[in-house]
């Protein structure tokens, strides 16, 4: 090894991790401008719009009603479905594929599954209008565009997500487990449902959360199934009543706001509620995932 | 007393035939060792006695066996209960990703509790009996993945006994042990023997003279001897076997 070679390596050595953290600063960078950007265009709303408006139940900007609440209820209805529908669904599929079916049935089903988290939003939408919101209507609403539509539409995007990224946490629970679980003497579903799918736990929230995260930020889809009314879904029949969600009033109004104008301003800072909500989920999951770690217990 | 008798015993992974004509019996209330080189079939033969071996895919068995005179291998017999009956402890210590009172309660749990002990006596007997109680009584709520090898291990015998098999099958139960864990789970297999029927696979050929009352050598799928453990280590019958146990084996 002579000195020539070294300094050239030592160069080489500079020059790449100089890029690398180059890369990754300037990302957080970007993730931070908007973050600022959203913060600048966002809060000013909070200062012109008076409290008492803003929880007020009434969303008509024409008439500078800005209550949030209507679209902050109607987004958290509507995603609190569409988990309730997802979650044992997917789960239970996952289970399914991972540890009923043969081996070639998994095979075939898993690139399907993992195909339909592909179909564009737009699409499922139309899906959602043609077919989803009749049957809804015949079951009894007075309209087919309802919360529920949108839930059930949320629930079926976000499903092979969650399926799939949940059948690898299953499928990376060692064999060790069952074993045990099956030599103690529980039968095969007891070994599953007690050993196998706690064990995959912290790999099921994940799987959850992406999907979620898919769900909660979907725009297109929900603004064309759910009916679209800022309407408070404070009665028991509000699920099978049209709902307004944030994502689809900022996609619906951002288009034809005055720039600077209250309005405006507002639209960001339901931008802004939207950004705190997902960033404290996955917070959460990811302190779940974290404690889980620390204590060793992962795997 | 006989409590297993094993009776011509083929085994089959696909065509691969890894057990020949296999026949013993395995006493209760003794220590039995099975020794033998790498890949003669000791695991596989335990693994019968429990029909783990069900669990893979293309294996097929010839022959008997025989608990307490009934054959496991009936069609009639019930898995699930053989297993209760005769509890297995794994070469590498496998506790769930529990915290230790779960771990115990894990069989009680599926299986209801017999007697009339409550959840929490059954975990401190299967603790105390496994010689972890008083490491372990003021953390039961702990992750049992954060237990030394050694604890895991015994975690994983008491897990066995809180369902208190007839039998309990062990399989390299130190091989991932230090010497002073290893000599914990040898002392707790000598209190557990007078209440409890062992089979143990063992590569030391000192834990097998150490600890087992009876002693069979696994060569290449067969069994080339059984006898009381003294007599196989001072004055084997075959050839074989004593160059084994010497160390002499080529
Ligand atoms: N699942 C399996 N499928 C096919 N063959 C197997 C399987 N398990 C074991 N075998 C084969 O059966 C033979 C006996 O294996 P077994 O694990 O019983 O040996 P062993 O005596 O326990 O060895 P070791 O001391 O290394 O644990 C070996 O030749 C092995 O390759
Ligand atoms: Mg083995």
């Amino acid at each position: 090894m002579n000195p020539p070679d070294k300094t050239q390596r030592n160069w080489s050595t500079f020059f790449i991790e100089a890029l690398i953290r180059l890369l990754g600063f300037s990302s957080i960078g970007f993730v931070l401008l908007i973050f600022l950007f959203l913060l600048q265009e966002g809060i000013p709303a909070f200062f012109q719009v008076p409290l008492g408006n803003l929880l007020s139940e009434l969303w008509y900007p024409t008439f500078d009603l800005y209550g949030i609440l209507p679209l902050l209820l109607g987004s958290l209805l509507i995603t609190l479905t569409a988990i309730l529908i997802a979650v044992p669904l997917s789960v239970g599929t996952a289970v399914l594929v991972r540890e009923a079916a043969p081996p070639w049935v998994r095979e075939v089903l898993k690139p399907m599954i993992e195909a339909l988290a592909g179909i564009p939003s737009v699409v499922l939408g139309f899906l959602g209008m043609t077919l989803v919101a009749p049957i809804v209507q015949k079951l009894g609403a007075p309209t087919g565009l309802t919360a529920f539509t949108g839930a059930l539409i949320l629930a079926y995007m976000s499903m092979p997500t969650i399926i799939s990224v949940a059948e690898d946490a299953l499928d990376t629970v060692p064999k060790s487990y069952r074993d045990a679980g099956l030599s103690m003497g529980a039968t095969k579903w007891q070994t599953i449902w007690r050993v196998v799918v706690p064990a995959a736990r912290s790999g099921i929230v994940t799987a959850v959360m992406l999907g979620l995260g898919r769900a909660i930020g979907e725009t297109m889809a929900v603004m064309m199934v759910t009916g679209n009314a800022a309407r408070m879904p404070l009665s028991l029949d509000s699920l099978f009543r049209p709902a307004r969600t944030m994502t689809a009033t900022i996609a619906a109004e951002m288009g034809e706001v005055a720039h600077g104008s209250i309005h405006y301003h507002m639209l960001f800072g339901i931008g802004l509620i939207l950004f705190t909500l997902t960033f404290i989920i996955n917070l959460i999951a990811a302190s779940t995932i974290f404690k889980k770690r620390k204590k060793g217990g992962l795997r | 007393m006989s409590k297993i008798e094993v009776k011509n015993l083929n085994f089959f992974y696909g065509d691969f035939q890894a057990l020949t004509g296999i026949s013993l019996e395995i006493r209760d209330q003794h220590i039995t060792a099975l020794i033998g080189p790498s890949g003669c079939g000791k695991s596989t033969f335990l693994r019968c006695l429990n029909r783990m071996n069900d669990t893979i895919s293309g294996t097929r068995l010839e022959g008997k066996i025989l608990l307490d005179d009934q054959d496991i291998y009936d069609e009639d017999t019930d898995v699930v209960d053989l297993r209760r009956r005769v509890g297995m402890v794994f070469q590498r210590p496998n506790p769930f990703p529990k915290s230790i009172y779960d771990n115990v309660a894990f069989g009680p749990r599926i299986l209801g509790l017999h007697k009339e002990e409550s959840l929490d006596e059954v975990v401190e007997r299967s603790l105390r009996g496994a010689a972890l109680w008083n490491e372990v009584k003021d953390n039961l709520a702990q992750d049992a993945l954060g237990l030394s090898l050694g604890e895991q291990q015994r975690l994983c015998i008491a897990r066995t006994i809180a369902t208190e098999p007839e039998v309990i099958l062990m399989d390299e139960p130190c091989s991932a042990l230090d010497p002073i864990a290893t000599l914990e789970i040898e002392e707790l297999m000598q209190s557990l023997k007078s209440s409890y029927n062992i089979v143990i696979v063992t590569h030391s050929m000192q834990q097998a003279a150490r600890v087992s009352d009876w002693t069979g050598f696994f060569w290449l799928g067969e069994m080339v001897e059984f006898g009381a453990t003294e007599k196989i280590f001072t004055n084997p019958d075959k050839e074989k076997t004593e160059s084994y146990i010497t160390g002499r084996f080529g």
